[in-house]
This record gives C-alpha cells, sequence and structure tokens, in this order.
C-alpha cells in the first residue's frame, strides 16, 4: 500500500455564519485505493471535526453520499483517487440550496417523489387469501432497470433543465413513476399522468440526457422520460379522436 | 394539474426526427452529391424527366410528409436548443419556430398541389 498526499479542496458554508460560501484547502495523506469519501472522513477524524456531509453505506447502495468532485457529480465512495489528479475539488450537489458544507437541501426532490406516486397501486384489491400478484421474468425484465434507483439526485446535479426550471419534477422522479406504469402488477398510471404529463413532468425534458450519464446504478432516467413522452403523446391523441375511450 | 397540450410540437418533432434521419441523408446523397455529380447520368433530376415523378399523387403525398414533418422538427429543435443555450423567451421563441413552420407547411401544400 502506498500513500499519496492529496489536496482536498472542500467548499465549506455555515449559512449561520457564514455570508457566501468558500473553498478550505485539506492536505491529506491517502492510501492509493482510497476513494474521495475515505479522504474526506479522514479529514473529518484526524483535520477537523466541523465539516459535514451526509455518507453511510460506502458502497454505492444507499446513495447519500453524492457530491460534485472536480465538477462532476458523483458518489464519493465511487470516486477512486487513483482517477483523479494530487488536488481534487470538492462541493455540495449542483442545483440544491446548501444546508450546510456538502449537504445539501433535498425537501424539494422529496415532495416532487411523493407527488408521482412511486408505489404500487394494484389494479384491483384482492385479498391476501387469495395469493400472490404473479409475474413473469420477462414482465419483471420491463422495469426492473428503473428499480435501480437509489434517490441520490445526481440526475438532478446534472441535469441543464433543472438547473433552469427548479419546478422541473426531474429525471429520478420521472424514472420511478415510469417503474411503477411499467410493473404488470400496477394500475396507477392515468392518476401518474395528471404530474408526469404535465408541463412541469416529461415536457420540461430536452432530452440532454445528462441525467443518464453520471447515473451511479445505470438507470437510464432520459429513456424513461422518452418513453414516457411517446406513451404521453398517443394518450393525447386518443383522448382526442377517440373521446369516448376516455372513462 | 393540467396536463401538458406539448404532445402536439413534440409529436411533429419526433415523426420528424425519425423521417428526417432515415430519409433526408439519402436525399442529400442524391440530389446533393450523385446527381451533381453525374453518377444517375447527366439529366437525371431534369424537369422533363422528374416532373412526371414527382407530381404523381402518392409521390407528392410522400415528399409532403418528408418536407412537412423534417420542418416541425427543425423549429421544434431551434426552439429547444436556444433554451439550451440560455435563451429565455421560450414562449416566443416557439411562436415565431412553429409560425415560420406552418407557413412553410402551407407554401409546401400549395407547390404540391399546384403541380
Amino acid at each position: 500500500m502506498s500513500l499519496r498526499q492529496i489536496e482536498l479542496e472542500v467548499l465549506r458554508y455555515d449559512p449561520e455564519q457564514d455570508d457566501e460560501p468558500r473553498f478550505q484547502k485539506y492536505s491529506v495523506p491517502c492510501q492509493e485505493e482510497w476513494v474521495v469519501l475515505d479522504a474526506l472522513n479522514y479529514v473529518k477524524d484526524n483535520l477537523d471535526g466541523s465539516l459535514s456531509y451526509r455518507w453511510s453505506c460506502h458502497m454505492a447502495v444507499c446513495g447519500s453520499c453524492g457530491m460534485m468532485i472536480d465538477g462532476e457529480p458523483t458518489l464519493s465512495c465511487k470516486a477512486f483517487l487513483r482517477d483523479y489528479g494530487s488536488k481534487i475539488r470538492v462541493e455540495p450537489l449542483a442545483n440544491f440550496p446548501i444546508e450546510r458544507d456538502l449537504v445539501v437541501v433535498l425537501d424539494d426532490f422529496m415532495s416532487k417523489l411523493k407527488r408521482v406516486k412511486p408505489y404500487l397501486i394494484p389494479k384491483q384489491h384482492k385479498p391476501i387469501a387469495d395469493g400472490e400478484y404473479r409475474q413473469t421474468p420477462r414482465q419483471l425484465k420491463l422495469y426492473k432497470q428503473y428499480t435501480l434507483c437509489i434517490n441520490c439526485t445526481l440526475c438532478y446535479a446534472a441535469c441543464p433543465q433543472f438547473a433552469l426550471i427548479p419546478d422541473f419534477i426531474g429525471p429520478a422522479a420521472l424514472a420511478l413513476a415510469h417503474r411503477y406504469n411499467l410493473d404488470s402488477r400496477d394500475g396507477g398510471r392515468a392518476e401518474r399522468q395528471e404530474e408526469v404529463a404535465s408541463h412541469e413532468g416529461i415536457w420540461e425534458c430536452s432530452f440532454v440526457g445528462a441525467c443518464s450519464e453520471v447515473c451511479p446504478k445505470s438507470v437510464d432516467p432520459a429513456g424513461a422520460i422518452q418513453q414516457m413522452k411517446i406513451a404521453s403523446t398517443v394518450d393525447w391523441y386518443l383522448e382526442r379522436l377517440m373521446p369516448w375511450r376516455n372513462k | 394539474m393540467a396536463k401538458s397540450n406539448k404532445p402536439i410540437v413534440w409529436g411533429l418533432f419526433a415523426a420528424g426526427g425519425t423521417v428526417s434521419a432515415f430519409v433526408l441523408p439519402a436525399l442529400i446523397f442524391v440530389t446533393g452529391l450523385a446527381v451533381p455529380l453525374g453518377i444517375f447520368g447527366d439529366d437525371a433530376l431534369s424537369h422533363e424527366r422528374i416532373y412526371p415523378f414527382v407530381s404523381h399523387w402518392f409521390v407528392s403525398l410522400v415528399l409532403f410528409g418528408v418536407i412537412v414533418l423534417s420542418i416541425w422538427h427543425a423549429a421544434h429543435r431551434i426552439r429547444i436548443t436556444l433554451h439550451d443555450f440560455g435563451m429565455r423567451g421560450d414562449g416566443m421563441i416557439g411562436t415565431v419556430a412553429y409560425f415560420a413552420a406552418g407557413m412553410f407547411t402551407l407554401g409546401t401544400f400549395f407547390a404540391l398541389s399546384g403541380m
């Protein structure tokens, strides 16, 4: 194991004391196989206990350690130091208000997530005695990729549309709506369409595709949104050309 | 929340994107390269040869589809690209772009139906 001296340039901000965010430099003795999160933990444990950031699992599952690393939205537990130079700039996720240091305020995302009803809304309720809802592997495959979202919000930090239009429901929430729409056990699409097919839903997306590029779980939110645009366009025409289909 | 009416323009945009991706490169090759270079002979696109072909109702219809869908695709693409470049006034840009596309549509209709 070889040691490597890394200079971390970390954005610090305490809204109660600071007028505006500032950068603070830390010189960190790092192991070659460390990730940026390890370096931050070293800072917290040895150099500056006041540094605030979120993390939990250290294995790209919990989705809480997302930050801008050299300007790219990245999970800091997945950002290996060997892929970076000797100077690394660490900032909180872009497009979100800063709570403190590298911690961002997620309330807006949480309320949007809730609005798209990202849970199963069964077609018809059946008593437990009638047994489970069955699903074939083919039906599972249709939506499985979208279940891998860990709500890390890297896609929101990458999305230029979300930066311009804060009301945009955004990639992760829309991809999760799509995940349930595609589920053979689900019957909630019409309810979700009220949000998804609105102006603030899929139609604010201009298909830049940055969301899918930064996703640490290889979910493809951009693809999900395009598929929903096609389905919603078909809906739009059917609602007008065949009004008797509307309930 | 009210559902958006964007499917009108987006539908044309998506259909136009598909058409222009598949058909326009071939048309550009034929009319822009092959014919000027004489690959199909000297009078490949001469008025006498091409007029009866184009004025057939089915060919006119196909041409109308290709031209109009490509134009609506371009109009919406310009609107989005200007927005992505940070230009504000999306409503105004959209109105101008779609008005132009509408005019081109009418022009194409009269040009093709007048044959």
